[in-house]
């Protein structure tokens, strides 16, 4: 934590702004863990909150010069009150039916924010202002950095909270198994709905967020590709559970870095490679992980974790 | 009046032709779905690579289309069999997430290697049907579109043909039915489920050919596999006949949707059709006209 607190004087300013995405990324991650991993709604739309937060704060700070402390909430109310609508008429509908349904959501948000250029810019985007804390101008990366780490912790805090109230067993409770859950007694419509809420609150603030840190949004950041990239995070991290969210969000913001910095060695070792490096690979490299880490290791990396702490706590013991 | 009529029916031709390609991608995922319980996203992907390998061979090779075509098919066949062995069977028991996210990532995985092996740039295919139109009774209808509706609703008629009378659609429809029961049996459930991937995976191919030949051959071919997944809603998720239908429909709907609503709304209102369609039969039709209603037991 230390170290996390003191990091911009003793780091690249790419690893800072590197963590400053994958703050933005946990957020939006821990969203979709509470409503996937915890209460069991597929959620293929989570990307539609992400850009509904976005655009409402690029909306009211571009156009009606509002400061942050009104967007930022706007952006994540907004979203919230979306998500209650969206998860309303999905109470019924589970597994596969639910995958589509948010996926068409997903799909349709696209469209209104390409279309509906009046409001939303169309394919021209949006040029944020610069985030300003109660007149201090957060200019500078450093300085962002503070700030969303604080917003980081204040959120983690919030879900790991709620997954040790009442709120959050009854979520789990509807993730294992939703007709015995409702015959002890959790009210199925209460729950889900909130779990949609809550999912897509988080997702609005993270949009907020990333509309500030941007400076500029565009449609084509909140495609499908996005939803699938939370999935990734949350399945890579460990569904479930908030350390899993995090490990996931930063693990899925690095690695293309990481394969990028690779190719550059494999470079120097195999001639000839130097300049096949392709945005591409990331993608590719990113699909095979989501079937790896599905195939072999479902509770991923959080389940790594797990197991490395178990055989600590009951060394030199087996089990 | 006359006008209107015609425009009206104009679309509805394209409509149906449209809608036959989204009836045989619809069928496509309906025999994995039925068989496995698997909604293979990746679906969409294998039309992609067919078109890009027809393509492929028709340029580099010199095939004549025929050849290039019944090639594809047997390529996406043999891609079938490979892939139920490394991917799917893998993954037979575990819960539904995790199956659908795979196939998502083997999507994923499929469309970025194309990239990387074909470039991004749009490929006109060559095609081997003239660019003249037919007109019939008064509506247009490009050579494409009207070999497109005979050769798919052939192929259909033989698809129903092959299930019914031949032993192995019997075995197919046996498995897809209840697995252990056909296992019981003795029919070979590994091999069978390997046989409908790859049938699957061959008439995923010949609507990538086939879509080839109208667009041009682009990395965005796959997300028309997405677009179908309202046709299968609205067939229900397990019957064949279903599927053909609800593609038809959405053929239909999506064009004219797209004829009457661009004036009012601006483009783009065709591929945004599917995706409200599927949104509403899922809010109120969830089975479809067509599906089984799953009873949900303790």
């Amino acid at each position: 934590m230390a170290c996390l607190i003191t990091l911009p004087i003793w780091s690249d300013p790419f690893i800072v702004y590197l963590i400053i995405l994958s703050c933005i990324a946990t957020i939006a991650a821990l969203g979709l863990n509470i409503l996937t991993g915890l209460t069991g709604q597929i959620s293929l739309g989570h990307a539609a909150f992400f850009a509904i937060g976005a655009y409402c704060t690029a909306i009211a700070s571009h156009r009606f010069d509002m400061p942050f402390w009104i967007c930022l909430p706007a952006s994540a109310f907004l979203s919230a009150f979306i998500g209650l609508l969206l998860g309303l008429p999905c109470l019924r509908l589970k597994g596969l039916y639910l995958a589509m349904a948010t996926m068409s959501f997903g799909v349709v948000v696209e469209y209104v924010v390409i279309t509906w250029d009046k409001v939303t810019y169309g394919v021209r985007g949006i040029s944020v202002p610069t985030l300003s804390l109660f007149g201090y101008p957060l200019d500078s990366n450093n300085k962002i950095y503070y700030f969303l780490l604080a917003v980081v912790v204040v959120m983690v805090i919030g879900g790991t909270n709620l997954v040790r109230t009442r709120v959050g067993r009854a979520f789990v409770a509807i993730r294992d198994k939703d007709v015995a859950a409702e015959a002890i007694g959790i009210e199925l419509t209460k729950y889900k709905v909130m779990a949609f809420t809550i999912s897509s609150l988080y997702a609005g603030l993270a949009g907020g967020l990333y509309a500030y840190v941007m400076n500029y949004i565009h449609p084509e950041h909140f495609t499908f590709l996005l939803s699938i990239q939370y999935l990734a995070m949350i399945i890579v991290g460990g569904l479930g559970t908030i350390l899993g969210s995090i490990i996931g969000a930063v693990f899925i913001v690095i690695t293309p870095e990481i394969i990028k910095s690779l190719t550059q060695v494999l470079a120097l070792l195999i001639p000839g490679m130097a300049n096949k490096y392709n945005e591409e690979w990331n993608v590719a490299a990113f699909g095979l992980l989501i079937i790896l880490f599905l195939m072999f290791e479902p509770k991923g990396l959080f389940g790594i974790w797990s197991r490395i702490k178990m055989c600590f706590k009951n060394w030199p013991f087996t089990y | 009046m006359h006008g209107e009529f015609l425009f009206f029916i104009q679309i509805f031709s394209s409509g149906i032709a449209v809608g036959c390609l989204y009836a045989l991608i619809a069928l496509g995922f309906v025999l994995i779905l039925k068989a496995t319980g698997i909604l293979n996203f990746a679906q969409g992907e294998i039309i992609m690579l067919s078109a890009y390998i027809c393509y492929f061979l028709m340029t580099a090779f010199h095939f004549p289309f025929l050849l290039a075509a019944l090639s594809t098919c047997i390529l996406a066949g043999f891609l079938g069999i490979v892939m139920e062995r490394v991917v799917f069977r893998p993954m037979l028991g575990e819960p539904i997430f995790a199956v659908v996210m795979v196939t998502i990532g083997l999507s994923i995985l499929l469309r970025s290697v194309t990239g990387i092996i074909f470039g991004q740039d749009n490929l006109i295919f060559p095609t081997p049907f003239s660019k003249e139109t037919v007109k019939v009774a008064g509506i247009v209808l490009s050579q494409t579109q009207i070999w497109i509706i005979i050769s798919i609703v052939a192929l259909i008629i033989l698809f129903f043909i092959f299930f019914k009378y031949s032993r192995l659609g019997l075995a197919m429809r046996g498995t897809a039915d209840d697995q252990q029961v056909a296992w019981l049996m003795g029919i070979s459930v590994k091999r069978i489920f390997a046989l409908i991937l790859g049938v699957s995976f061959i008439t995923a191919a010949i609507a990538g050919i086939f879509l080839a030949n109208l667009v041009m051959i682009n990395l965005s071919l796959s997300m028309i596999a997405i677009s179908a997944f309202p046709a299968i809603i609205l067939g229900g998720l397990e019957s064949i006949p279903g599927a053909i239908i609800g593609g038809l429909v959405i053929g239909v709907v999506e064009n004219l949707a797209g004829g009457y609503l661009d004036q009012m709304i601006g483009g783009g209102v065709k591929d945004v059709t599917p995706f409200v369609v599927l949104f509403l039969m899922l809010m109120f039709k969830p089975y479809g006209l067509f599906g089984k209603e799953e009873i949900e037991r303790v």
